[in-house]
């Protein structure tokens, strides 16, 4: 049997996070570590090795040419009715295998990675409230390794919403690791919420899929059977289909920080930089991003309008966002806001898709994936960077920093290489996917394609402004030599990392990505790894150009006045943008006024008064009446023959009457 | 005789035990002895039950056994389980035992506790084995009272006013009960009181079922905290000594939804048809009304009894829905809310026994000074709301899908309006674990608290290790009262077609 020993992928994620959980507190930091770190380890070849094994040497089904979907398990872990059951289950397919890669790959670096970085903040954080945060460190990435996995081997919905559930528990309790902070732990809670409001149109969608489809496999090389039932129910019910698919997509952008609900994402980074780097850049965010291209088939075929709401929806983030980062002066909140305009690509590239073809309409597929694959390396490298910056300066805010280019040589080199790959400079990995995206924009309408390219400018602008206050510009320790402490190289452990990502992001775009994944499955070609430059191409390179030449313009020259002076001249753009457009505000509005204010308060009131002053009521007045009938009990025996003898003249009395 | 009547017959050995102990380790002995002894057996039973299910007993019930008790009234004490008594038995089991251990270090007068404790055990036990309705009833009534004297002597706070008005809210539905359980015996025309029996002649007509349906529903539903009748579980959760309260929350509201099946449902099946929507107009408001009040709470057990509210709410709420899905959903949040609601009353129980209040403003960074005690309360809020690889992800998505079965829209709303709770839920639970555990330590006092010892681990750990194996390995649970349930809910579905 192939892939026999897949179970392990998710199992020894899962007995890490035991040992750990249970015992880690008696460990030595290293030994924690290292038994993270070799767990991870072992995943990552074995997922390479999947990967080899999958494409390679099984490669393609001879019948059919696609690479086949396998089933390497699927049990039933409960039964609902006799049509649905809750299967849990190990499905390969080419995107899934891709996600393995993507996640083991990074989770190994940030693994370690985080031997340095978290020994660093650990000494840091010495006051009395913090403690075994390295062990804690190290169970909980165990703990979201696995889920992850688990998400991406989904064999059906309900599977995927179930790890999709433990991959936000995760994601709440990384963000609120640094505890005793109350940022910290506002951050986590609000990340939690509003990604489980999410998540229950998810459920809600995933409930009216599963009634009438009669399953909760999606999956329809997996489950043939599929095919037939989803034609008839959209026969049947027309609305169902787009509205379940869509339902399940609110879902899917809580996850991956789509506008309106993108507001936890920013604020995600509370918690440790490396965490920042594999959960809320390169791997759990892009979860929405999953799901769309798992239902891919589905959405194409049975939604293709809803599809391009999505587009529309993703577009407008990715500019709302490009537009914040822009000001942004806490560098892991400007590379934030570039995460979510980043996934808004991927979801546009999805929407853009009107048909299930290699060329005409479902490009996007492939392109959305592709710069899923590439954007999770870059970003991560950018991440992980930001984190060695914060390490050695002890802080997130750009005025801190400046100058650092001589004092950290290598995550200069590295952080530039990032800042190249993202903003799609050929020949590094994201001129490749993200030129993809914009020909299928293109393709989709000339509108799109512009804005996309435009988009794309923002990129390069927001990120080389972010490299050059960082590394170069005025230097804050060279203001006050004496009394600063002086910037210096991180540890290998540090670094090492960071030089395999930025060695990964500038050959990623060369991967003969369409041979891999594509809409039919088929091979196709990347014309640009062949040097084929289209005038999409052209123009996207000029944009990036642009924005480029912008940023240095601005940035690069110490003390240049003009950022401060526009930002004088249009002061309630910057201010509105400084403020993420009081996106939060609405936020705070939305859960203080509306929720506590308008129901909890008023219900709490309510049931306190009301229903209790009901029940209170009787018992006062069952009291009261006691009270007014006591003083006739008196005992005193006068009393009560002269209540006898007047009960007796009068009964007499009435019965004269009544008998004369 | 039935092996089941070593439910009852341990916990009196147990009363004579304890009323013969002479100091506080020979109380303990006995407890501990005596709480081992009814979990091994109900263990015991669980296994021997499937088992002979597997074998391919089809019975409706199993371990049978009748003898009459007052024969003039037809009144027998008979016995009996199905797959939902069993999973029952084994929640109080397995929480007269954590609770034994959560109650290790109780003062003062630790004999007469636990005389009560076991009195208690005595009535919810009897209670799940009885399928006579009389002494189902019986059982019922002695699972009340020693209530009203562990509130009202081993309380805290308003502890007189929360006994009284909790004994005297449920003495309310008692009443109901009473007459509703009268007028099935009458108006069916049985010769027997017992609940299989009085099923299978199904001759009570449809408009007397109308009159009693909601005596008995509503006669459950108040220990079942069915909105308006729930008042008395904040009072009286707050008010009551941790094992208490974790007995009451995880067990004894589990009689309400219990018996409403059992009894409301299964012998007025017309009448369940007819007027389940007015309960489930009702349940819809406990779910969603429940998670919204605790929203706003600053004690940590009104938080938790509002947060029961919401989720026995759930219970009643997926019984009206009338589907096998969802009637098994019911029943697993029964077993999931029981174990899980005890996990945190445990938690609370110890958090303020050391720290001194409930009061969530005054609380703060207990993750640091009581690591132990903090990390199962996280534990017990992820559960609470419904994280994957905890019971109430399955009992929860169980009652969602299977309401999802019914395809009308008054359905399809309220089921829509229960799910908002799931994110009630998150905020309530997060909200106190973010101001309790989390942030600094406001108070220099608490440094000088101790984690838990070692009885509180044990009741703590039995919990989670049940919460957590029942959340990873569901199947057999959901199976076993899958099967139970299927016959019943057969029954009221055959008998409404029939009558149509």
């Amino acid at each position: 049997m192939e892939y026999s020993y897949a179970f392990l992928i998710l199992l020894l994620p899962f007995l890490s996070f035991l040992v750990l959980g249970l015992c880690g507190m008696k460990m030595k930091k290293p030994v924690a570590g290292f038994i993270g770190t070799i767990m991870l380890g072992s995943l990552f070849a074995m997922s390479l090795y999947t990967a080899y094994e999958y494409f390679f040497v099984i490669g393609r089904d001879a019948a059919t040419g696609l690479y086949p979907t396998v089933t390497v398990f699927n049990f039933t872990w409960l039964k609902f009715t006799e049509l649905l059951t809750f299967n849990i289950g190990f499905r390969l397919t080419p995107i899934s295998v891709m996600m393995l890669i993507v996640i083991t790959t990074v989770s190994f670096m940030v693994h370690i990675y985080s031997f340095g970085y978290m020994a660093e903040r650990d000494d840091k954080y010495k006051f009395e409230e913090y403690e075994h945060g390295f062990q804690r460190f190290y169970a909980y990435l165990s703990l979201f390794t696995m889920s992850m996995l688990g998400l991406v081997v989904a064999t059906n919905i309900f599977q995927m919403y179930m790890f999709w559930e433990l991959v936000g528990v995760c994601s709440y309790l990384l963000i609120g690791f640094y505890y005793p902070k109350h940022s910290a732990v506002h951050a986590s809670k609000k990340a939690f919420i509003v990604t489980r409001f999410a998540d229950l149109f998810f459920l809600i969608g995933i409930l009216f899929f599963s009634y009438y489809v009669g399953t909760f496999n999606y999956d329809m090389n997996a489950n043939p059977e599929l095919i037939g039932k989803l034609a008839s129910v959209a026969a049947k019910y027309s609305w169902l289909l787009p509205s379940a698919l869509f339902l399940m997509f609110i879902g899917g952008a809580g996850k991956s920080a789509m506008f309106p609900l993108h507001i936890w994402l920013p604020d995600a980074m509370e918690g440790p930089t490396p965490v920042s780097a594999l959960i809320h850049a390169a791997t759990m965010v892009v979860a929405g991003v999953y799901q769309v291209a798992s239902l891919f088939p589905i959405w194409v075929q049975y939604a293709p309008n809803q599809l391009h709401w999505v587009a529309y929806i993703a577009a407008f983030t990715s500019f709302y966002a490009a537009a914040v980062a822009c000001c942004q002066s806490d560098i892991k909140r400007g590379l934030a806001f570039s995460t979510i305009s980043q996934i808004a690509y991927m979801l546009v590239a999805l929407g853009v898709s009107y048909a299930v073809d290699n060329h005409e309409g479902g490009l996007g597929y492939m392109a959305g994936m592709f710069h899923l694959f590439t954007h999770a390396m870059f970003k991560a490298l950018l991440f992980l960077c930001s984190g060695a910056i914060i390490v050695i300066i002890g802080s997130n805010f750009k005025q801190y920093m400046g100058g650092l280019h001589k004092y950290m040589p290598i995550t200069n080199i590295c952080f530039l290489i990032g800042c190249i790959a993202i903003s799609g400079v050929w020949p590094l990995a994201g001129f490749f996917s993200k030129d993809e995206i914009v020909s299928a924009c293109f393709e989709f309408s000339p509108f799109m394609g512009w804005f996309m390219t435009l988009v794309s400018g923002m990129t390069a602008f927001y990120m080389f402004r972010l490299y050059y206050v960082i590394f170069w510009g005025q230097s804050y320790y060279e203001l006050d030599p004496e009394n600063r402490k002086k910037p210096g190289e991180v540890p290998f452990v540090m670094w090492g990392p960071l030089v395999f990502l930025a060695i990964v992001s500038i050959f990623a775009g060369w991967i003969p990505f369409g041979h891999f994944v594509s809409a039919t499955g088929q091979s196709m070609e990347i014309g640009l790894q062949h040097f084929e430059f289209t005038s999409v191409a052209w123009f996207s390179l000029l944009a990036a150009a642009i924005g480029i030449g912008l940023a240095t313009w601005m940035y690069l020259p110490k003390n240049n006045p003009v950022p401060d002076m526009l930002a004088k001249k249009m002061p309630r753009l910057h201010k509105a943008a400084l403020n993420r457009f009081y996106i939060d505000d609405a936020w705070q509005f939305f859960t203080h006024k509306i929720v506590f204010g308008c129901f909890s308060k008023p219900i709490a009131w309510f049931d306190r008064h009301v229903i209790d002053g009901t029940f209170n009521f009787m018992a006062w007045s069952a009291q009261e009446a006691g009270e007014t009938i006591r003083p006739w009990q008196s005992g005193d025996v006068r009393s009560y023959a002269a209540w006898f003898l007047t009960g007796t003249v009068a009964l007499t009395l009435i019965l004269l009457c009544i008998l004369s | 005789m039935s092996i089941l009547t070593l439910f009852v017959v341990i916990p009196v050995l147990m009363l004579v035990g304890l009323w013969l102990a002479k100091n506080d380790n020979q109380v303990r002995g006995v407890m501990v002895v005596g709480a081992s002894a009814l979990l091994g057996l109900a263990i015991w039973l669980t296994i021997t039950f499937i088992q002979m299910r597997h074998a391919g007993n089809t019975e409706l019930m199993l371990f049978t056994y009748s003898t009459p008790w007052f024969a003039p009234l037809n009144i027998a004490y008979s016995v009996g389980v199905d797959g939902i008594s069993v999973v029952m038995l084994l929640l109080s089991a397995v929480i007269v035992f954590t609770g034994t251990f959560a109650s290790w270090q109780l003062e003062p007068m630790k004999k007469e506790y636990f005389l009560w404790f076991v009195l208690l055990s005595i009535g919810v036990f009897g209670f799940f084995i009885s399928t006579d309705l009389f002494t189902m009833f019986m059982f019922y009534e002695v699972a009340l009272i020693p209530m009203y004297l562990l509130i009202g002597v081993w309380g805290t706070g308003p502890k007189e006013y929360a006994a009284m008005k909790l004994t005297l809210m449920l003495m309310g539905g008692s009443a109901l009960l009473i007459l509703g359980i009268l007028g099935i015996y009458y108006f069916s025309g049985a010769t027997t009181m017992n609940i299989n029996e009085i099923a299978a002649l199904h001759n009570i007509p449809v408009a007397v079922q109308k009159v009693f349906f909601p005596f008995i529903f509503i006669g459950f539903g108040v220990l079942g905290a069915l909105f308006p009748f729930h008042t008395w579980s904040p009072d009286g959760h707050a008010s009551a000594p941790t094992a208490v309260s974790m007995l009451h929350a995880g067990v004894l509201m589990k009689l309400g939804g219990y018996g409403c099946f059992r009894i409301a449902m299964y012998l007025l099946p017309e009448a369940a048809q007819q007027l389940s929507w007015i309960f489930l107009v009702l349940t819809t408001c406990s779910v969603v009304y429940g998670a919204l009040a605790a929203c706003v709470q600053t004690d940590l057990k009104y938080i938790n009894a509002y947060s029961s509210v919401s989720h026995c709410g759930m219970v009643l709420f997926a019984l009206c829905m009338m589907t096998q899905t969802a009637i098994t959903g019911a029943v697993l949040q029964m077993l999931s809310h029981g174990l899980m609601t005890a996990l945190f009353f445990a938690c609370i129980g110890m958090i303020y026994h050391r720290a001194g209040t409930r009061d969530v403003r005054y609380l703060g960074g207990l993750m640091k000074v009581l690591p132990f005690l903090s990390v199962s309360y996280v534990i017990a809020g992820l559960a609470n709301l419904g994280l994957p690889g905890f019971s109430g992800f399955v009992a929860e998505m169980t009652i969602f899908v299977g309401s999802f079965q019914n395809a009308d829209t008054f359905h399809r709303v309220c089921t829509i309006i229960a799910c908002t709770s799931i994110v009630v839920t998150a905020v309530y639970i997060l909200r106190v674990v973010g101001k309790i555990l989390f942030q600094k330590v406001p108070n220099k006092k608490f440094f000088e608290l101790h984690d838990a010892t070692w009885d509180e681990r044990l009741a703590i750990g039995g919990l989670i290790f049940c919460v957590a194996g029942l959340g990873l390995f569901p199947l057999w649970a959901s199976n076993v009262i899958s099967g139970a349930v299927a016959p019943i809910i057969n029954h009221i579905m055959s008998t409404t077609a029939a009558a149509l």
